[in-house]
């Protein structure tokens, strides 16, 4: 019973302290009385009774406070007082107020969003069951680095390895879907995957069934699953969507599924899966050449470590290679990773680079907040000093000065999380195509990183303010007069140095977005060695339902580049398997006839692309020897090849490849007609070697059409798009971009990167700034009166400007000086995301140190100013 | 009135107490008490009183309940509890064991 009586008491004590307040004074005031009474009684007088016994009294107040000072939870209630003290001070002085929450929500907000992506991309598992048992094997040609997985090859490995519970394949591709009620057809990303592939993830759907291994044979009847969110978009969330029949590339569907809603796999764009062994014909999956996977998924065994499970699955490799050392592309060795670094790895570098750009932003934050408290302590010495001369604690001090800070961070912060989740949800919105965007949101661990921070800023930007004025100095400060003039540069000292940190890492960071920026403008100006101005692509695929002969392919494109020369305004067009920049296709292996056959086990592969013969001249890529494709030659007659300079160079050294062949493997050889120019397939990619196939074969089933105008060529979308649909109702037209557009895309990672940082930069910039302003405006404001004096005794107002500009301008230096020293060491770590940019580029250094210094000369200038200006007879009289 | 004999902390918990065993009493009338049962040697101060009765009661060992006094005013009473009652024998056995040890010693010569 005793413990339940103590818990009472204690909670009566926090919840009903007034309360007991009151009974206090009333116990105190019944003794009074009592003590008056027995006075009288005693023979005194009225007056003279109550004097008596207000004397043994003593002090009422010290009284009340001893007996409270028994109580419970007073360090709750002095805690409190505290609070509410420091917040009528900051209301007071509402400048002050709002720009330190500023500054720290501005810290605080950055870091906690890039904290969130952080854990959400790179730290936090997969949302499959068991993640970490789940790794992505691929073939290798040496075991460095992954291939992309061929049919049979897979087989072998699921059916022979002994380390892994599943194995299942996974492609990443394109589909159209149409004839849904009268919604007009459109172009998905979507994923072929062999049919124990969810299971191997250990997810189910959320409605309907899994794929089963019936359902993953040629013979079966076609059936999808759909994500979430395409259920949602186009099928308005139907509850009977599961078993509804819908056209995919022109033939009929069953839909078997819809996956959760977080579930995205193998990209957070993949709207679809269908059954790999089912879309793709038995002759191309057999293979152990063609090698069309992305990857195979598998899942541990339990107690098998990834290395065990890659050796094995390596001899598997091995073991089929040798059995087949005539045929060059089969490859003897496995790569295998885990899933997760698979997804995200390349990720990691440029996301922790930006975490330590926050890092620093919140530092100069919190930097700029001491600062501020500084200067506040500063003016409020004098009470200060009172205060401990009358005995006030200097812990009592501390901690006051440490609640003031708290406070401003709790405010910052709150205001920094709602910042973050703006931020985030500007992210999500426009990089959908980063992978596992679809997991980023704050979450409990974010919230407690939050409050983390918030107390490691408050105690950062407090601590330092409070040593900033120690006690010592009590008798110094309490015997300041107006009249004597001490030197209180010592005062701004500290002040002087955080500013001087301030600046080192906002150099720090500028040093690192210059970086970034040149090696994007560099990356941006690679010549791909084509024409980019004017030029719109868009990308049609040709369902193999209905365009099942080359003729009817051939023709389609035929039609299809006539009508669209004949658009007013068009100077050139053409239709490719892929423009330069617009990623790599595949490469296809070839034999040369003319030349001795190579070793067993040897082969030649080149960039495949098919071209028709204005593509040269419609992309401006040069013809180097020869000529492009005849036009006359159709189908089985186009057996003409043009390739590349460099695979002239590498395949046929020494000798003019004109009227020599190349042959692909199933195929008769072709003859080579024409050298080009080397092109890149991705910007910042070195040229390979390409050989280009005649269009007019009517072998290409997908590809991009590129028109090329004087000016205004977005206009051109439109009439091109109609072109196509009334050659055929159902043909989506997808990627309608013009050229720049394009490679805008594929460089969209290292310009978003580039700019994310050069915000942190300025804004870093823009508090540093902003600090040493506070700083030599403060300090200019103390020595009024020195300044007063030496103008009165004749300096010129131009000494005086110069003597403050260069007091302010020191710490500047300072701070240039240390920060560059640090940006030169800490960029060493961003090596890998420069593109032709060394990391210690002396014209990015210069630039930050030319611009920094005009920042800070232009933040010094103002005081300065300001200070040539006084009045000295104003000056001497400043009290 | 005396001037007042200082007494250690402990010693005036233990007098509280003792008043508090036979019925319960309110703060003035336990100074009262005390004062009378020393032979008026033990005035205890209100600045002591008081703070000693609130950390009693915070410490579990009496309780409080407002009542009507007998002038017929409110006034707060104090009662010793059931753990308050075996502090109580705790405090006295510990006090003769410790002014026995002091005696003994001012004994020696």
């Amino acid at each position: 019973m005793r413990w339940w009586d103590r818990l009472a008491m204690k909670i009566r004590m926090l919840i009903g302290r007034r309360d007991a307040g009151v009974q206090l004074d009333a116990e105190l005031r019944f003794h009074l009385e009592n003590q008056v009474a027995e006075n009288r009684a005693a023979g005194m007088s009225a007056v003279e009774a109550r004097r008596a016994a207000l004397r043994t009294f003593g002090n009422p107040a010290l009284l009340r406070d001893e007996a409270r000072a028994t109580w419970t939870w007073n360090w709750l209630e002095s805690l409190w007082l505290d609070l509410r003290y420091s917040m009528r001070t900051l209301r007071r002085t509402p400048g002050f107020t709002s720009i330190a929450v500023i500054v720290m929500a501005l810290g605080i907000g950055a870091n906690v969003a890039l904290f969130t992506v952080v854990r959400s991309v790179l730290l936090k598992p997969l949302p499959f069951e068991d993640p970490d048992r789940l790794l992505m094997i691929n073939e290798s040609h040496t075991g460095d680095a992954p291939n992309s997985v061929a049919g049979n090859m897979f087989d072998e490995w699921r059916k022979h390895n002994r380390t892994f519970e599943r194995m299942a394949v996974v492609r990443s591709g394109e589909n159209q879907l149409s004839g849904a009620a009268g919604q007009l057809p459109e172009r998905l990303n979507s994923a072929m995957i062999s049919w124990q592939l969810l299971s191997t993830l250990g997810v189910q759907p959320a409605m309907g069934r899994d794929f089963t291994a019936a359902d993953d044979s040629p013979s079966a009847s076609g059936v999808i699953i759909i994500s979430a969110s395409l259920w949602q978009r186009r099928f308005g969330s139907d509850p009977n969507v599961v078993g509804r029949t819908v056209d995919l590339d022109a033939k009929p569907y069953t839909i078997i599924g819809v996956m959760p809603a977080w579930f995205a796999f193998p990209e957070p764009s993949t709207q679809l899966w269908t059954a790999a062994y089912h879309e793709v014909p038995p002759g191309t999956i057999n293979s152990y050449d063609n090698h069309m996977f992305n990857g195979a998924v598998g899942r541990l065994k339990p107690g098998v470590t990834a290395e065990q499970a890659v050796a094995d699955v390596s001899a598997i490799s091995l073991r089929i290679h040798n059995q087949h050392l005539d045929k060059p592309f089969v490859l003897g060795h496995a790569y295998g990773r885990p899933l997760l670094e698979r997804m995200v790895g390349k990720l990691k570098q440029p996301l922790y680079v930006l975490l330590g750009a926050t890092s620093c932003l919140l530092l100069i934050a919190c930097l700029n907040v001491a600062n501020l408290l500084v200067a506040r302590a500063a003016a409020r010495r004098r009470e200060m000093a009172i205060r401990t001369a009358l005995g006030g604690g200097w812990l009592r001090l501390l901690r006051e000065r440490l609640i003031e800070s708290l406070v401003v961070s709790c405010v910052g912060g709150a205001a920094g999380l709602a910042m973050a989740y703006l931020l985030l949800a500007w992210l999500v919105s426009t990089r959908q195509d980063m992978a596992r965007v679809d997991s980023i949101h704050i979450d409990a661990v974010v919230a407690l990183f939050t409050c983390g921070i918030i107390v490691f800023s408050a105690l950062f930007s407090g601590l330092i303010s409070a040593f900033s004025a120690s006690d010592k100095q009590t008798l110094g400060v309490l015997q300041e007069s107006s009249r004597s003039v001490s030197g209180s540069g010592g005062r701004a000292f500290l002040r002087k140095s955080l500013v001087s940190v301030e600046i080192g890492l906002t150099v720090v960071l500028l040093i690192g977005a210059g970086l970034l920026i040149r090696s994007y403008e560099r990356l941006r100006s690679t010549d791909v060695g084509c024409i980019t101005d004017n030029v719109l692509t868009m990308r049609i695929a040709l369902p193999s339902a209905r365009y099942s002969t080359p003729e009817s392919r051939a023709n389609f494109y035929d039609a299809m580049l006539t009508q669209v020369r004949a658009l007013p305004g068009v100077e050139a067009a053409t239709f490719g398997m892929l423009v330069p920049g617009q990623g790599y296709g595949g490469d296809w292996g070839f034999t040369i006839p003319e030349h001795p056959p190579q070793p067993i086990g040897q082969g030649s592969t080149a960039v495949m692309r098919y071209a028709d013969a204005n593509y040269f001249s419609t992309l401006g890529i040069p013809i180097l020897r020869g000529r492009t494709f005849d036009e006359g030659k159709r189908l089985d007659q186009a057996d003409e090849v043009v390739i590349s300079e460099s695979l002239a160079k590498t395949f046929y050294p020494g000798e003019d490849p004109i009227g020599k062949h190349l042959k692909l493997a199933d195929a008769k050889p072709e003859v080579i007609v024409g050298v080009v120019a080397d092109t890149r397939y991705l910007i910042g990619e070195e040229p390979r070697p390409t050989q280009y196939h005649a269009l007019r074969s009517g072998k290409a089933r997908n590809g991009t059409l590129a028109i090329r105008a004087s000016h205004d060529v977005e206009s051109f979308a439109l009439p091109a798009q109609k072109i196509i649909n009334e050659l055929d109702h159902d043909l989506p037209v997808s990627d309608v971009l013009t050229m720049d557009q394009v490679i805008g895309k594929s460089t969209l990672n290292e310009s978003f990167n580039a700019t994310l940082l050069l915000a942190f930069a300025v804004l870093a910039t823009l508090l540093a700034a902003v600090g040493l302003f506070g700083v030599l405006s403060y300090v200019v404001a103390q020595r009024t009166t020195e300044i007063g004096i030496r103008m009165a005794l004749g300096a010129q107002r131009e000494q005086v400007l110069r003597r403050v500009l260069i007091d302010g301008l020191r710490p500047a230096l300072t701070g240039l000086v240390f920060g560059i020293a640090c940006g030169a060491a800490a960029v060493r770590l961003m090596r890998s995301m420069l593109y032709q940019t060394q990391p210690l580029d002396p014209v990015v250094f210069a630039v930050v140190a030319g611009a920094l210094f005009s920042v800070a000369a232009v933040a010094c200038a103002v005081p300065a100013w300001r200070a040539s200006r006084l009045d000295p007879m104003q000056a001497l009289r400043t009290e | 009135m005396g001037k007042p004999n200082d007494l250690l902390q402990g010693t005036l918990d233990l007098l509280i107490l003792k008043t508090l065993l036979p019925e319960a009493k309110h703060g003035w009338a336990i100074a009262k008490r005390i004062q009378q049962m020393s032979g008026e040697v033990l005035q205890v101060q209100q600045g002591s009183l008081y703070p000693a009765l609130h950390r009693l009661e915070q410490q579990g060992w009496i309780k409080a309940k407002w009542a009507e006094s007998e002038t017929g005013r409110q006034a707060k009473f104090y009662a010793l509890t059931n753990a308050g009652r075996k502090q109580l024998e705790a405090e006295t056995a510990n006090w003769a064991r410790l002014s026995a040890a002091v005696n003994l010693v001012l004994d020696e010569a």
